[in-house]
């Protein structure tokens, strides 16, 4: 409607309104540039793996052995571990980011809010390479000397807790990956709860909950599918997570029960072999793994949207 | 539901635990930020000093030596990043909000959103097959237009939200007056949310500074001077990376102290933002 109005107030004679459609067209071209992005990253994705795929099918996603010089090449052992992984970093993550959320909406003291806000900002702007380093050097000692064998003279008799601590593993990039996604599921989760209207609170009060009532009736399951949206947005972060991954995972393609066995992910095995590949179907398989990466998190995306649409916007079918 | 007075007091106590337990989840999300900080000061600042900045990498087993080169290297690339990403990503946040209608933004938002959300290694083997193939190397112009393209859909969410919060008035009142929409979108809109155009070229700026994976096949890294942008370019967290796998104990100490800088790079660029915020606020 507003559009409407202005092209009307612009229709004066004696304007000129050559400039003003260059200036319109020029600056659509340029929104447009995300579109032709999209299209030059899905385009070359595909043109690159397309070998592999014409080589291998189906067969690239569900086989596991992994032997560049025999040309044998099966995706199996990083999906599993970049599943693991990811999933462990949830596991650690969706707690702590809701919980923070929580204090934050429900009853953090004003003057504590906004520095806390400030400090998971941060911490979402501490690069991952940093993350890896830190990993590497501190976490990953600290881990093997003082948690792994506790948690193994405990839980050792789950299969997921036996064998030799090597320090890097599954584990360990679970929990610097949760470490890394821990402020994008707080900021989201905060978001959502600021949204849940104050007559849900007030109602519960009036009825003489306490304060967890009030949280677990009014709130959390008011926001539930808000909540799983920005777990899902977490979950696309960790699977393409690249560097502090590669740098604390050991890099080995194997499928082990144990947490504290090497892995291998996706993404690390694009990191780490991408220039060494010698042959062409060798880079043409990584570039598979790349357009694989890139579906999943389109996926990711796509489903974290759907869960979020229906909660902040205010059309969204509240009623559910 | 029971009412009895040992039951109001579990309900209480339970509650409490729960608030408790919250308290300390915050706690916990805000611990390892303090941690890396701890460990970045202690371990890096030891190794900073003019020979660090101003020293090309030694090597190994050699003493000193520094990271001239990767620190100019990250301010080249971010140079190349923005010259690519601010006229896209800020011109078309500009489209979108001035003349965009409902449904072509969504679209566009839709695709941005994507767009922020691809893993960086894949922005890597996409501008290796884009540029690095056909000008048959790894080249430092590779490397900035990999950042670029990564700030394009950051800028473009962002301004078009800052030019958003303009009021309509300033428009309307400008078209009044007969001026063009272009002019009135250039003179009156973007230099009213000017501060804001700029703090989301920094916010981008901030994100893509420490990106290490999409660099690894396109700017690749370099022990020396690049000579020309079509030649591999040294970065700061490419060393940082090549540093902390390396076996050898000094390059771990400069790969602390590398990303010490880093950090200090970043902070800088996110202090700016606030400091521009603030002023915009008091104004």
């Amino acid at each position: 409607m507003e559009n409407r109005r202005t092209h009307i107030l612009q229709a004066i004679p004696g304007t000129n309104k050559i400039p003003d459609r260059m200036f319109k067209w020029f600056t659509a071209a340029m929104a447009f540039s995300v579109g032709l992005l999209l299209f030059i990253v899905i385009w070359n994705l595909v043109r690159g793996s397309y070998p592999a795929i014409k080589e291998y099918g189906w067969r690239f996603l569900v086989t596991s052995s992994w032997d560049p010089v025999h040309e044998e090449f099966g995706a199996l052992p990083f999906i599993y571990g970049t599943v693991v992984s990811s999933v462990l970093a949830l596991i650690i993550a969706v707690p702590l980011s809701i919980g923070t959320s929580v204090f934050l909406t429900e009853f953090a003291p004003l003057r504590l809010r906004r520095p806390v806000i400030s400090l998971v900002e941060m911490l979402a702007a501490v690069p991952s390479v940093i993350f890896g380093l830190w990993g590497i050097f501190v976490l990953i000692p600290f881990l093997r000397n003082y948690i792994y064998p506790w948690l193994e003279s405990v839980l050792g008799f789950l299969p997921i807790f036996e064998g030799p601590i090597y320090g890097v593993g599954m584990l360990s990039a679970g929990i610097i990956v949760a470490i890394m996604i821990l402020p994008i599921i707080t900021s989201v989760s905060r978001e959502i709860l600021e949204s849940v209207p104050d007559l849900q609170r007030e109602a519960a009060y009036a009825l003489g909950a306490t304060r967890w009532e009030v949280i677990r009736i009014a709130v959390l399951s008011y926001a539930k599918r808000g909540l799983m949206g920005a777990a899902v947005l977490g979950l696309g972060r960790a699977l393409g997570e690249t560097m502090a991954v590669t740098m604390v995972i050991g890099n080995r393609p194997e499928i082990a029960a144990s947490l504290f066995a090497p892995g291998y992910t996706l993404a690390s095995v694009i990191a780490n072999e991408f220039t060494e590949a010698t042959t062409d179907i060798y880079l043409s398989v990584l570039f598979e793994i790349g357009l694989v990466l890139l579906g999943v998190t389109i996926l990711t995306n796509i489903i974290a949207r759907v869960f979020i649409y229906g909660m902040t916007s205010p059309s969204g079918s509240k009623s559910t | 539901m029971q009412t009895s007075p040992a039951y109001d007091r579990y309900r209480k106590l339970k509650s409490t635990f729960i608030s408790g337990l919250c308290v300390l989840s915050a706690v916990l999300v805000v611990a390892p930020l303090g941690f890396v900080f701890f460990h970045l000061l202690s371990e890096g600042i030891s190794s900073i000093d003019l020979n660090f900045l101003l020293n090309l990498p030694a090597p190994v087993g050699e003493k000193g030596g520094g990271m001239a080169n990767a620190i100019v290297g990250t301010l080249i690339l971010l140079g190349l990043a923005s010259a690519v990403g601010i006229p896209f990503g800020v011109l078309g946040g500009v489209y979108l909000s001035e003349y965009g209608n409902a449904h072509f933004n969504r679209v566009i938002r839709f695709m941005a959103d994507i767009l922020n959300g691809v893993p960086s290694i894949v922005w890597g083997i996409v501008v290796y097959a884009l540029i690095v193939v056909p000008m048959k190397g790894f080249s430092a112009l590779s490397g900035g237009v990999v950042l670029g393209f990564m700030m394009i859909p950051l800028i473009l969410r962002t301004t078009e939200e800052v030019l958003l919060l303009v009021p309509r008035d300033y428009r309307e009142a400008a078209l009044a007056l007969g001026i063009p929409k272009w002019k009135t979108t250039v003179f009156i809109v973007m230099k009213t949310a000017f501060r804001g155009i700029v703090s989301s070229v920094l916010l981008a700026q901030a994100r893509v500074a420490g990106e290490t994976a999409p660099l690894l096949f396109t700017a690749f890294g370099n022990r020396y001077w690049a000579q020309s942008l079509d030649q591999p370019i040294a970065a700061l967290p490419l060393q940082i990376f090549n540093y902390a796998i390396s076996p050898y104990d000094e390059w771990h100490q400069q790969a602390w102290a590398g990303a010490l800088v880093l950090i200090l790079m970043i902070l800088f660029i996110n202090f700016g933002i606030r400091t521009i915020i603030n002023i915009g606020s008091n104004k």
